[in-house]
């Protein structure tokens, strides 16, 4: 391997492992790709860097700047390591129900943390953050729900990597959060590849959020709307924590991938497919490590005790 | 003969649904279900349905987990024993 002249250069092509023996369906095989090998340890590397390139390309980014961002941890602590490196100062909107190593990490990397309330979870620290750059202009707000360049990493990164290691994929299924990884994963491959269909899961946040007034403070990224939303996916569905859990401790025990919370959603994910598919090739993404939801006991405890306190945990 | 399903009230709706966490209710479809779920607790109209009679933008309904918009949206059929979940869209990330 070629030695780098930066840990940013270790960002992206991450690679594939084939977990098909956990596949319900012998005729369908289950690859995961591992984006908990980029350097800050989840998905968000790619976008991170692709925000602040963009950002720094196009003038909006300075020596010296300010950056603010709503983030549940992963956009976060990315954002964290390249405005460490590259000497801007950042402040990131975090709910406060999000694990300690979440924050021991933003603090690692330097960033100023910026509390919102639990009971909104991320729509509050999203609401947050876009009062905070109104009030304050000065700061540069790359805002990763509606950055472009956010969706178009998966598009010129994830997509290509994907297809050029697993020409024979049918089926992508990955966490919806922003909706970047799918938008832009998916844009590649209606045009290289377009019979492979798009899944999404995501958790039940919405369940017990209690901080919204209606269902009108709900959200929807704009990158969803702008890059073909709905329309873009082929089905999505809710993985509740019990699946979850289960999931993410059968990626650890029985194919010795340590993966976060989010992850075990998307295998179940891809199990669920598997079972109701003829054949196929399906790759879902595992998007971060497990060191960060250690606090949670998702590895080792009573697997019903941790059922009942991640439901108050924000872990995509 | 319509079939009874278990509908999950998010905790922001529960004070216009008499604070349930779930209500059973009959219905073939998921828009029996949600028209018989408004026709117990009105105050949830306009928080679930638009005046198209879509579900509105910031709301996912789901049957067993799967968003309807991916089925047959209110037309989806449900069975005996589904669970029909409505859940505000919630950001991640």
């Amino acid at each position: 391997m070629p030695v780098v002249d930066s840990v940013l250069d270790l960002i992206g092509n991450t690679p594939v492992v084939d977990v098909s023996h956990l596949s319900p369906n012998p005729k369908v095989r289950i690859l995961a790709k591992l984006e908990s090998q980029n350097p800050a340890g989840s998905v968000k590397d790619r976008i991170a860097k692709a925000m602040i390139e963009a950002a720094e390309a196009d003038g909006t980014l300075q020596p010296g700047s300010v950056l603010l961002e709503p983030s549940s941890g992963n956009t976060g602590i990315a954002l964290a390591m390249i405005c460490r490196l590259r000497g801007y100062h950042l402040k990131i909107v975090l709910p406060e129900n999000v694990t300690s190593e979440r924050r021991q990490m933003l603090e690692a990397y330097g960033a100023e943390i910026i509390p919102s309330p639990a009971a909104e979870g991320s729509n509050g620290a999203v609401r947050l953050a876009q009062r905070l750059s109104i009030e304050h202009p000065d700061w540069v707000f790359l805002y990763q729900y509606g950055n472009e360049a956010n969706p178009t990493a998966h598009l010129t990164g994830t997509g290509p990597e994907i297809l050029a290691d697993v020409p024979d994929i049918t089926h992508f299924v990955a966490g919806l959060g922003t909706s970047g990884t799918l938008m832009g994963v998916g844009a590649y491959m209606a045009d290289h590849a377009p019979h492979v269909k798009m899944y999404a899961v995501e958790p039940p946040s919405g369940e017990h959020v209690e901080g919204l007034r209606s269902l009108d403070d709900g959200y929807v990224p704009p990158v969803f709307e702008k890059w073909g939303g709905i329309d873009a996916l082929h089905g999505k569905r809710i993985v509740r924590p019990a699946d979850s859990l289960t999931w993410t401790r059968r990626l650890v025990n029985e194919a010795g991938i340590f993966a976060g919370i989010s992850s075990g959603a998307a295998m179940a994910g891809a199990a669920k497919l598997a079972e109701r598919l003829d054949e196929g090739v399906i790759v879902f993404i595992v998007c971060d490590g497990g060191w960060k939801y250690l606090s949670t006991g998702a590895y080792t405890d009573d697997l019903e005790t941790v059922i009942d306190s991640i439901e108050d945990v924000v872990y995509f | 003969m319509s079939n009874t399903v278990n509908v999950r009230i998010p905790t922001v709706l529960r004070p216009m649904a008499g604070g349930n966490s779930s209500v059973e209710l009959a219905g073939e479809t998921v828009g029996d279900v949600v028209s018989a779920l408004v026709g117990v607790y009105p105050g949830l109209q306009e928080n679930l349905v638009d005046d198209n009679g879509s579900v509105r933008k910031f709301v996912n309904v789901y049957v067993n987990d799967e968003d309807i918009r991916f089925l047959d949206k209110l037309d989806t059929t449900v069975a005996d024993g589904d669970e029909v979940a409505i859940l505000p869209a919630v950001a991640g990330g």
